[in-house]
This record gives structure tokens, sequence and C-alpha cells, in this order.
């Protein structure tokens, strides 16, 4: 934005705000957008309050303790449950973000600290590439990456396909965060004689704490949810629990999208009772994050 | 916004460059650093490989034609993905169509017009409909929304205009018209966002000086703010239609999945990332498979050429 450049079309004096209509014209018109502005707010708020509504009370009319903990059973056949696919899904979030996040913060560091240049700058617009695929597209390359190597679906790789997805997030937030360092900090550590690599461990990060935690903590509220990833690389299983890394391994997102694309009633309502379970985890996650951070973290997400 | 977080803000405050760029010699720390750095750029280039390499053999065997040919046969091995370009670039339109609109509004008010102590409870659930994944959104646009659009809107607008072509044909609950609609809800909470922080960076002394003037606050806004946050906002937008595009889960379980080209909204449709979905594990034969990635392809290129277009017009961290 050229600041202090921008004068409006007619910058003539006196023709200004001279309106044909008149003062009250003016106003009304004032009156109008103030209105029409708070009602397009009003309606995104609606829209919330819609979607949760019904996730809560098509959730809690399905919900059970036997869906928290039992395997999906055939259709028909009552009390399955979608235990296999939250122990999934955790455990892929938990590796993906292990992998996403020891991956991302280095990077954001380098970023902060050394990317002026044209390398930083070409590896910044690469991070904001990656954050515009489309997700299926990185289960496609996951897929090929590891699923056909490894001749198997398998956490792995739905974990890798996280990770990917993750990382440029997390980047992203370590930088912003890493760059709130105030310079006299650099600068002191290095006059006391500290090496740049002490300077960044001892100095930089720590100060850049709360930021680079709130960051990956929503980067991980962002890949829990996601679905697209895991079709071609964890596959989904519902007959199993994840006994090892190595197999086909259920996901709870994949669960609530097959189950909600069947024909049958009570396999919806297993679905609005996972969608449920996930919701509530990511708002939990999202309301501890802003609290601890204390402030709106919304220009980091994805 | 009155945060430490925000980009431009730190932006202005920054004379140096900063950081640690100090021109000393590089040691073990710095490039384990650059070694880091330089994983993103192994990523993007293997994926970039990986997509070319499965795509090519559909690319020289159908060349260009690809993208005009409407027929999608795997048992004649007739490979055309016009339908599915189709479907991606209505929905997306719709989307678009249906939340520029309010979205900007959203992020005027938020911004600007909003009571101080509305702003923080009004962002916060902007940001819970950012937060929402896609599956639950899909799964409340198939079995709530789109019931819903049959019986309200599609149909009296069907029976109210049946020879207009856009309203015609036999009105489905899953169709091109209910993915749009769901795409809008999915991306105005982005477009929100972003907008509202290229608006709060814009300049306030001007906006001041024009309401000292006699100007009234809307007037202050449609002359000095929106001219000055415009490249912004655009670049917002354009980000928005990016995500519409590759958004796959949501419009996979409300577009319908039928691969037709139809001038109905309400007909279904099909898009390219839906086509993944659903084929991608089932096909059997490698033209097949290779056909399909080069519908990845498709979406890799596109959203690359949305970012980079969007990240142009909003700035580097401006978002």
């Amino acid at each position: 934005m050229n600041n202090g450049t921008h004068l409006p079309a007619s910058n003539e004096p006196g023709t200004l705000y001279r309106n044909p209509g008149g003062r009250r014209k003016r106003h009304a018109i004032d009156r109008l957008m103030n209105f029409v502005c708070c009602g397009s707010t009003a309606l995104l708020a609606l829209m919330v309050a819609l979607v949760l509504y019904y996730v809560a009370a098509e959730g809690l009319a399905s919900i059970s303790w036997k869906f928290l903990v039992h395997l999906p059973r055939p259709v028909g056949v009552p009390g399955g449950g979608m235990g296999n696919g939250i122990l999934g899904s955790i455990i892929m979030v938990l590796m993906g973000s292990a992998l996403g996040i020891s991956v991302g913060v280095p990077v954001g560091i380098y970023l902060a600290e050394y990317g002026n240049g044209n390398t930083g700058n070409s590896i910044r617009f690469l991070t904001e590439v990656m954050n515009g695929i489309p997700t299926i597209v990185s289960g496609v390359v996951v897929y090929w990456l590891v699923v056909v190597p490894m001749h198997t679906f398998s956490a792995y790789a739905g974990a890798i396909a996280l990770a990917i997805i993750m990382l440029p997030l997390v980047s992203r937030a370590t930088e912003v965060a890493v760059r709130q360092v105030p310079q006299s900090w650099r600068e002191a550590s290095i006059a006391l004689g500290a090496t740049p690599a002490r300077t960044i461990w001892s100095v930089v990060t720590p100060g850049a704490r709360t930021g680079i935690i709130t960051g990956a903590l929503l980067a991980v509220a962002r890949i829990a949810g996601e679905t697209a990833p895991l079709l071609f690389t964890s596959f989904g299983n519902d007959v199993q629990w994840p006994t090892h890394l190595g197999m086909a391994t259920a996901g709870l997102p994949l669960q609530i999208f097959v189950y909600a694309m069947s024909p049958y009633s009570e396999w919806k309502s297993q679905a609005w009772a996972g969608a449920f379970v996930l919701v509530m985890g990511l708002l939990l996650l999202n309301v501890v994050v802003r609290a601890f951070a204390g402030r709106s973290a919304i220009s980091m997400q994805g | 916004m009155t945060t430490a977080q925000d980009p431009s803000k730190t932006r202005r405050r920054r004379v140096l460059p900063g950081g640690l760029s100090t021109g000393q010699r590089f040691h073990l720390f710095e490039w384990t650093l650059v070694a880091f750095a330089f994983s993103i750029v192994l990523v993007t280039v293997l994926t970039l490989f990986i997509l070319f390499k499965g795509a090519w053999p559909a690319i020289v065997r159908y060349g260009p034609a690809f993208v005009v040919h409407q027929y999608w046969d795997p048992v004649s091995e007739h490979f055309g993905a016009l339908t599915y370009i189709f479907g991606t670039i209505v929905t997306s339109a719709l989307a678009l169509l249906f939340s520029v609109g309010v979205s900007i509004c959203a992020a005027l008010y938020l911004a600007e017009m909003a009571p101080r102590w509305l702003r923080a409870p009004f962002s916060f659930v902007v940001e819970l409909l950012a937060a929402v994944p896609s599956v639950v959104y899909g799964l409340w646009g198939l079995l709530v929304m789109a019931p819903w659009l049959y019986r309200y809107i599609e149909s009296p607008l069907n029976s109210l205009f049946p020879r207009f072509p856009l309203f015609g044909g036999t009105p489905r609950a899953t169709s091109l018209f209910t993915a749009g609609v769901l795409l809008a809800i999915m991306i105005s909470p982005f477009i929100t966002a972003v907008s509202r922080d290229v608006i709060l960076s814009a300049s306030r002394t001007l906006k001041e000086g024009s309401i000292g003037l006699g100007a009234t606050h809307w007037e202050a806004i449609w002359t000095l703010i929106l001219p000055a946050s415009s490249r912004g906002i655009f670049g917002a937008v354009v980000l928005g239609l990016g995500r519409a595009m590759g958004e796959t889960m949501a419009v996979t379980m409300v577009v319908g999945n039928t691969p037709q080209i139809k001038a109905s909204l309400f007909a279904p449709g099909y898009t390219l990332g839906s086509v993944l979905v659903n084929e991608f594990t089932e096909a059997s034969i490698p033209i097949y498979l290779s056909a399909l990635m080069e519908l990845g392809l498709l979406l890799f290129a596109v959203s690359v050429l949305m970012n980079a277009a969007a990240r142009i017009l909003v700035g580097r961290m401006a978002r």
C-alpha cells in the first residue's frame, strides 16, 4: 500500500465530499453500509453457529462410550465405533507433527536470520508455493514416494503426507516469531562474544518460543482435520486396530468421509459422532492455543 | 489489531534487514540450517518431478487435446479432462460469486466499523469457521445444506424459470450449485481474514483527515481505505480462488460426482480433485493412472499460479 499517496478521484478543493443528495442522503448511505457490513459479518457468524449446532446436536445424539473404544462393525450390528480411527489419527498426527516441526522450525529460523538474500527469498517463495498445493496432490506424491516402494499403505506414509502439509505452516510461523525478537538482543549477544550459533540457540529461539509454539500447535490442529492426504497413504482400515506402523491405518477424518458417503443412516449418524469428536478436539486445541498466546493468530494459518 | 504479531507493522519498524546475516563464515550450525532450508527445495522439486514423471505417458499420448476432450473412458483408454476442468471452474466461480461481497464487507466491518468490544469475538468466530476441517463441512453440506438448498432454492427457481438454462433440467440436491455454496462458506473466512489484515495495514491518517474534513465514515472507507487496500484485497480473493480450486473432500461429498457438462447449475458435476479421490486407487492400467496424474499436475499448476499471483498482490508477509 503506497501510504499517503492515495487521493480521492476528485481532489479539487471543495468538491471532495459534496454530494448532490445532501447531508441526509450521505448519512443514510453511511448507515446503510454499516448495516450491510454488519449483516455480512453476522451471516458468517450464523454459518459457524449452524455448522457447530448440527455437529453438536447430531453428534451428541449418536456418540457413546462404545463409539470411542470399539472397532467399526458391519451395518446392522450395533455397537460399532471409530476407536481405531481415533487412535490412528492420534498416531499419525503425532508422527507427522514431530517430523513437520523438527524440519519446519530450523527452516523458519534460517529464513528469519539468513533469509534476506536471493536464496532466502527463493526458499520463502517455495514455502508459499508448497502451502498452496492442494492436499490431495501431496497425497498422490507421497503415494509414489513411500507407498509404492514399501508395497503397502502405512501410517508412515500418512504421517509423511501430513508433515509435508505442515512444513510451510510451521516455517512461516517460526519466521514471523523469530523476526519479532528485537535486533538489539542479537547485537548484545554478539557483543558479549557469543557466536551466531550460540546467539540463535540461547537468545533468539527462547525469545521467539511463544510464537513458535503457537504456530506449531495451530499447524497440528490444521493437519489433524486433513482427509485428502490420507486417502492414498494410510488408506484407512475398517477391521483392525493399528498394531504397527507399516500397515494400512484408519484415520478419523477418513472414516467420517466414508461413513458420510454411505447410504446407511446408522453410518451417517456415526459420521456425525466422528465429526463431533474431531471438531471438539480441534476447538479445544484452538482455544488452548489462543489462551496461551493471548492474541489472534489467524495470519499464520494456512 | 494491536498485536505484536502484525507482520506489516514489523516490516515498517525494521530499518535494517535484520537477522544475523553477518557476512562471516558459515560453520556447522549455519550449514545445518541451510540443509534444512533446502529440504523445502527438495520437497517442491520432488513433487514436480513425480507429477511430471507420472503424467508423462499421458502427456505424450494425448498431448494438448487432453484438456479439451470431454470423454473419460478407461475401458477404451480415451481420456479427456474437460468435464473435470469445467466442474472445477464452475464451482470455484460460484464460490467467488457468493463469497467475495460478503467477505469484503465482513472484513471492513471487523477492521473499521465494529465497536471495539465486538471485534475480538467476531474475529474469533471467523477464525473458527476457518478451523473446521473440510470433511466436516462436507458432512454438513451433504446431510444438512444440500437437502435445504434443494427444497428452498433449487426447486423453486427451477419451477419459476423452467426455460432458463442455468436453472433448467432436473434439480438435484448434490449439484455444482451446492458445491459452489459450500465452497463459498469455506473460503469466506479465509478471504475475510486476509482482507482484514490488509485493510488494517492501510494508512490511518488519511482516513482521520477525511473524517475531520466532514466525510462520513463510509465515504472515508470508500474513497480512501478501499482504494489503498484494493490490491491486497484482490490478492486475498485470488488466494481464496486458489483454495476453492484445490479443495477436494467437501466438494467430492456434495458435487454429485457425475462426469457431464450441462448448462444447468443444478445438475451434478465432477471436479479435478474429486476424480482423483474416487479413481486414483482404482486405476487398473498404467495409462489410466498416468491420466489421473496429469489431472494432479493440472491442479498443481493452477494452484501454484494462483498462489504466486496472490503473493505478488498481497505482499510477502501480509497474510
